[in-house]
């Protein structure tokens, strides 16, 4: 069995961001990046599968980006994946996120991958599109925010809990799949400064727009979608405290609650 | 490609979601800028009860996709149908709103389709070239941003929850039914189970009010309290990673960067600090209430009101109050 799993790098989540002049994009210099927390879950699920089971062959890291997002990649080596593919190139940087899944597609195709594993959304632009868009142009079934994985003995299938609104579904599904992983599938273990230097050794294939065959194609028929006008979010106005003890503060809330705010 | 307005009307189990309600409402604004209809989609087993329900909110046309197949959600069969649907009425814009179903399936249909796709938006309009542009949330709700669409291909957007009103007046749509044609390998997810989490109570996800509880409730029993006053006011229980970490709610109750993201009417947060994390799951919510003793807590700066205290006491107390004023 082949696993590939796809990393995302994303600001850190207690950065300050800032909006450039002009609005076109946020500030990136200066930004600390991270491995975006739903794919540090898959990361690690990915690893597990492979440390548990016999039949697993492979683990392999695939991230887009720029040169930096190999620090992203490297933490996907360090935890244990053996080896990444690194897309690499300017022109993937315009490209939107259906887009992105055109180009991942067109790569990943002819991998022989029986489960590929991603987060279920990046917490930078929280779109979620990239691991069901792929997984419907690879025509193959995909589980999304699953919070529990277990792979059939034979590995042919798998059975999945997943989180919808109000309820957990328990889902069989044959392999191929894809699987978005949400928090409480398995939290990725710290990667140790001795992995952090073994992973650099690890091979990792740097595939540019020329690399990939039909890139153009892929990517013209589907998505194509521009972010411009970055706002900060609206103030919301300095909020009412309610001074007194406990109990008479509590009935004037519960009165501002009905009265003035009408929400009760 | 018609100017026509496309809103898949999620349903289950032939109840409408609230959301299905809601984005009629920028459909009929933006059929109003294309010149076309607005045309309601609803995809399961037996439609009835949800077809009229939608009929109600004033929508041009209904098309209907049912098949004893489709009763229960899955992502592949109604992928299907929704592509079918899309393939039938050509619209210029399909809405589908942010929700569990909608985020799963809306990435599917865009590539089966070939359209473009914004998820969770917050406001929509046509621009001056008669393109679809949104607005939504991004960097954990830090920031926001326009998406343009492009004009030769269905731009497709899925609206978040409580954004806009329910859409209301009309009836006597025009109805037609559109026959379930299953693609091949639509059957490759076996549905196996449904289990309600946390029992009888509602989901953060699916509640107009919210009230969570921090690391501050220091047990599960402790947290009796925010049930009680759920209780009364009909909401939903969240909590703060702190507090699911520790083992005092589940997971599925965590709201935050790594939990859910909701955006209730009312959201009272009670010993929760207020970690840029947390915030980032709930600061879209209507109104806020924070009730926490430190008096430097980030989550005053966030809040509509406030109270300075300790929440052992004020939570039995509002508690009470509510029961009082119910009779
Ligand atoms: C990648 C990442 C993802 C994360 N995701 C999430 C997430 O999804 N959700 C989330 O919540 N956090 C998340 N966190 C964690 C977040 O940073 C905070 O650690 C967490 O939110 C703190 O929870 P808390 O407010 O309950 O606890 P604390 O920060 O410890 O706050 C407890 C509060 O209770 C108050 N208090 C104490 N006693 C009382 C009393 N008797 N009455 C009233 N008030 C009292 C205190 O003044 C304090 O403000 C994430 C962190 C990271 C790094």
């Amino acid at each position: 069995m082949k696993v590939l799993v796809i990393v995302r790098q994303v600001p850190d989540s207690t950065t300050n961001i800032k909006i450039q002049a002009g609005g076109q994009d946020i500030e990136r210099a200066g930004v600390k990046m991270v491995v975006n927390p739903f794919d540090e879950f898959a990361i690690e699920q990915a690893v597990q599968l492979k440390e548990k089971r016999k039949d697993v062959a492979s683990v392999t890291a695939l991230i887009v980006g720029p040169a930096t997002a190999g620090e992203a990649l490297r933490t996907a080596l360090a935890v244990g994946a053996d080896d990444g593919i690194h897309l690499q190139d300017e022109a993937f940087d315009r490209l939107d996120e259906l887009q992105t899944a055109a180009l991942v597609a067109g790569v990943v195709k002819d991998g022989g991958y029986d489960l590929i594993l991603i987060g279920k959304q990046e917490i930078d632009l929280d779109s979620g599109q990239l691991g069901p868009a792929l997984a419907e142009l690879l025509d193959i079934p995909h589980v999304g925010t699953t919070v529990k994985l277990e792979i059939a003995a034979d590995g042919k299938s798998f059975v999945a809990r997943r989180r919808i609104e109000g309820a957990e579904e328990v889902v069989q599904v044959p392999l191929p799949a894809l699987i978005t992983a949400d928090k409480g599938l398995c939290e990725m273990r710290y990667p140790s400064l001795p992995n952090l230097m073994k992973a650099k050794k690890k091979p990792v294939k740097v595939l540019k727009a020329a690399d990939v065959a039909g890139f153009a194609a892929a990517t013209a028929n589907l998505g194509g979608v521009k972010m411009h006008a970055f706002q900060p979010p609206p103030e919301r106005p300095p909020g009412k405290m309610i001074p007194g003890d406990p109990e008479p503060a509590a009935k004037e809330l519960v009165r501002l609650l009905r009265e003035e705010a009408k929400v009760v | 490609m018609t100017n026509d307005i496309l809103v898949f009307a999620e349903q289950r189990n032939d109840k409408l979601h609230p959301a299905a309600l809601q984005i009629v409402t920028p459909a009929k604004e933006l059929a109003a800028k294309t010149g076309g209809k607005v045309v309601a989609c609803l995809i399961g087993g037996t439609l009835n009860a949800a077809v009229e329900a939608i009929d109600k909110t004033g929508v041009g046309a209904i098309v209907t996709v049912s098949a004893p197949a489709l009763a229960n959600y899955s992502t592949l069969r109604y992928r299907t149908a929704l592509a079918a649907v899309i393939g039938k009425v050509q619209p210029r814009v399909v809405l589908l709103p942010a929700t569990f179903m909608g985020r799963d399936l809306g990435p599917r249909v865009a590539a089966k389709v070939g359209a473009a796709l914004a998820t969770d938006v917050t406001s929509l309009s046509i621009n001056a070239e008669g393109s679809l542009d949104i607005i939504r949330p991004v960097y954990n709700g830090k920031a926001s941003c326009h998406v343009g669409f492009p004009k030769d291909r269905p731009a497709i957007a899925s609206v978040r929850p409580n954004t806009f009103p329910a859409a209301t007046g009309g009836g006597g749509a025009a109805r037609e039914t559109l026959a379930y044609t299953p693609a091949a390998g639509d059957d490759r997810i076996d549905v196996k189970e449904v289990a309600k989490a946390g029992g009888e109570v509602k989901d953060v996800t699916e509640a107009d009010i919210i009230v969570s509880g921090g690391r501050a409730l220091k047990s599960e029993e402790n947290f009796k309290i925010v049930f009680e006053l759920a209780k009364e006011l009909d909401a939903a229980v969240g909590a703060s990673r702190a507090a699911c970490d520790a083992g005092y709610q589940p997971h599925s109750r965590q709201v935050g960067l790594t939990g859910k993201t909701v955006t209730p009417r009312l959201y009272i947060a009670c010993g929760i600090s207020g970690a840029i994390q947390h915030l980032a799951g709930m600061r879209g919510s209507k109104v806020i209430v924070a009730i926490n003793s430190d008096k430097e807590a980030p989550i005053f700066k966030l809040a509509d009101y406030g109270i300075v205290g300790d929440l052992f006491k004020v939570l039995p107390a509002m508690t009470a109050e509510v029961r009082r004023l119910k009779g």
